[in-house]
């Protein structure tokens, strides 16, 4: 039942700022004076603090894996194609190399160009995307063709293309590849949000005070973009993540330096398959698909904690009925009012 | 019909950017490496072909970068896209005309397939959420946040190691000769069954979980309640209002993830070893051949941009209001 308390909580809080992106009715200007634990309110969402845990694993893992691996993950032996045992938890290789320690030592190299990729990709969106929303015009255009250009052409191949043809391919080439390929979604969808703000009444006495342009975006747009900034940096994360995963496996990239996807790279071109070695790769891909999940459930709480239509829905069945709440058709309970209601 | 005539430049322009693109890259890029595979197949390719190769990338240097401009587009519009390396002496289209119809039949119909279902059950769920139905969603998010090619291994080592039951990798029996017959038909479909499962598992999730999410939106709408209270049939409601509505973004999604999509997939024809686009771009990557990559991106490029003016054309029909638009 505490999941169920601090959504309803979250919900009475947050009911009139929230609902803004949703209806494009209440103009969602920030509330200064809540500064404090207010701020951390989307860290009361169950399904958050699920993610958050979980991508906080993996970041430690990123800072000190390479310290607690039990072996230096190239190193050969004699245990050749070992399955998973005390020694070796996750088995070894063709080589005798020991697979945990490759995984450990490899979760740096995927955390950094995820985040270098997100970071980057996040900033160019947010540039391109706000700047077309408020400028409007020409530059609009230009600028949301451009971004519209760079959805539709198929990013992957796109990748492959220009990272095939570097000479040499570090973690941070990849991640700066990744990132100029993979802005124009979160540029799209913040096009869309400022142009949206643009006509709010807040903004338009910002500007009647005679305010500068850029102190209009910085201090009255983009504090209202945080939520969609922030769904923007995650989903481009995992994106990274999965491209990274991807060019390593087809065998693009500096393969001195471990990764996730190396490691299914050499599982795959060894035969790990046909020799039934399933310790070789199951590993690696559940850990992408726990860090992808995690960086999923973030999103989710960032989504529950703009859309409170969604919040109830993420409620499962029994919880529902606990609280006097029919899921019907033609009517979305949102949190608040169910309460209200049964008050 | 300015709806269809803006997104006719689009598509344009797009076009423009990806041959563009393709233009830049090996001029910005260091290194040379062209040349140098150039000099090492000295004597075996012809002077014509090499003079094709030196203006796709950009080797003569006494030649304005403008004039090389021209030139490119010159051989693209003309269907030339140079000499495979890796195939050699077949020139790139031909090696993308003998892959094109195994990746547009396995990805094509195995996308398809994804989204009607998806679309199908995410309507179901949207519908009936806050029942056993939701307990769906957790599973499809796991789904969705593993890569596509780890799945494919995984089917592999269950059904084709361990149980034996389909083919790992190929496209067809070898025995057979390629024709029209049945068995050589129903050879194709055994051997791309697992392949097109396993597209259709890792990609469905994305569409059930959109779908229900504006399910959900628009099943709150007052015309869904106005037809319940004219007491319609839970069908008709369902389909005839909600899902009418709730598709239209998920065909504008269709269009622009699908690029994600067909990245995606392509890596699943280098596991299976299907003898598609994927795998001859995996192929010319491995052995640094340049003209192939190039070549293949292009017509990835313009398969998914087909693709997107027919889900343009099919939004066009479903929403009135794109075409009123001015």
């Amino acid at each position: 039942m505490t999941i169920d308390t601090s959504i309803v909580e979250e919900g009475e809080e947050l009911a009139r700022p929230s609902q803004a992106p949703a209806t494009g009715a209440v103009p969602a200007a920030p509330r200064r004076s809540s500064r404090g634990p207010r701020k951390f309110l989307f860290l009361r969402n169950s399904k958050a603090i699920a993610g958050m845990v979980i991508l906080a694993f993996f970041f430690l893992i990123a800072i000190i894996g390479p310290w607690i691996a039990p072996y230096d993950p190239s190193a050969r032996s004699d245990d050749i194609l070992q399955p998973p045992s005390w020694e070796h938890w996750f088995g070894t290789t063709h080589l005798g190399q020991d697979v945990f320690s490759q995984i450990l030592v490899g979760t740096r190299g995927v955390i950094v160009v995820g985040f270098v990729a997100g970071i980057v990709a996040t900033t160019i969106g947010v540039i391109v995307g706000v700047i077309a929303g408020y400028v409007g015009g020409l530059g609009d255009e230009t600028l949301s063709v451009l971004a519209n250009v760079f959805l539709v052409i198929p990013q992957l191949p796109l990748i492959i293309l220009i990272a095939g043809q570097l000479p040499t391919v570090g973690g941070v080439t990849v991640a700066l590849v990744i990132a100029i390929t993979g802005w124009a979604w979160g540029a799209r969808v913040l096009r869309a949000q400022t142009l949206s703000l643009r006509r709010r009444d807040f903004v338009e006495a910002a500007r009647a005070n005679g305010e500068r342009t850029w102190r209009i975006i910085t201090a009255e747009i983009l504090p209202n973009l945080t939520a969609i900034i922030a769904a923007g940096f995650v989903g481009t994360v995992a994106f990274a993540v999965l491209s990274l995963i991807t060019l390593s496996f087809i065998g693009i990239g500096n393969t001195g330096e471990w990764n996730w996807g190396t490691v299914l790279y050499q599982a795959q071109s060894q035969l790990a398959l046909q020799r039934g070695a399933w310790w070789w790769f199951v590993p690696a891909g559940l850990c992408i698909a726990l860090l992808g999940m995690s960086l999923t459930l973030i999103n989710f709480g960032i989504d529950e904690f703009v859309n409170p239509r969604l919040r109830s829905t993420g409620l499962n069945a029994k919880s529902l009925r606990q609280r006097g709440i029919r899921p019907r058709i033609g009517f979305t309970p949102v949190v608040y009012e169910a309460k209200e209601d049964r008050a | 019909m300015r709806f269809f005539l803006r997104r006719f430049m689009f598509y344009v322009i797009t076009f423009w950017a990806a041959v563009t693109i393709n233009f830049i890259i090996p001029r910005l890029l260091p290194g040379d490496p062209v040349s140098a595979l150039i000099a090492k197949n000295q004597g075996r390719i012809s002077p014509d072909a090499t003079e094709a190769l030196r203006a796709l990338f950009g080797l003569d240097e006494n030649v304005s970068i403008w004039q090389q401009y021209l030139d490119y587009w010159n051989l693209i519009l003309h269907g030339e896209l140079g000499i495979s390396f890796t195939y050699f002496p077949t020139p790139v289209t031909e090696v993308i005309q003998q892959a094109l119809p195994w990746t547009i039949g396995l990805v094509g119909i195995a996308t398809i397939i994804s989204f009607t279902i998806g679309t199908l059950i995410g309507t179901g769920i949207g519908w009936r959420r806050g029942t056993w139905a939701d307990s769906l969603l957790p599973i499809s998010t796991f789904f969705s946040s593993v890569p596509y090619f780890w799945l494919a291994l995984i089917a592999i080592s269950l059904f084709s190691v361990t149980l034996g039951w389909f083919p790992a990798s190929g496209s067809y029996d070898r025995s057979l000769v390629p024709t029209w017959s049945w068995e050589f038909i129903g050879s194709v479909i055994y051997y791309g069954f697992l392949p097109a499962m396993t597209i259709v598992i890792s990609s469905i999730a994305g569409w059930i979980l959109g779908m229900r999410n504006m399910m959900v939106t628009v099943s709150s709408e007052d015309y869904v309640t106005v037809a319940q209270a004219k007491g319609l049939s839970e069908r008709a409601v369902m389909f005839g209002y909600a899902a009418r509505n709730a598709v239209l973004p998920q065909v504008s999604s269709f269009a622009l993830s699908l690029g994600f999509i067909v990245g995606g997939t392509l890596v699943m024809e280098i596991v299976f070893s299907y003898q598609g686009i994927g795998y001859f771009l995996f192929t010319a990557v491995a052995a640094k051949d340049y003209p192939l990559m190039q070549g293949i991106f292009l017509v990835i490029t313009l398969a998914v941009l087909f693709a997107n003016i027919v889900a343009d054309f099919v939004y066009g029909v479903l929403d009135p209001r794109t075409r009123q638009e001015g």
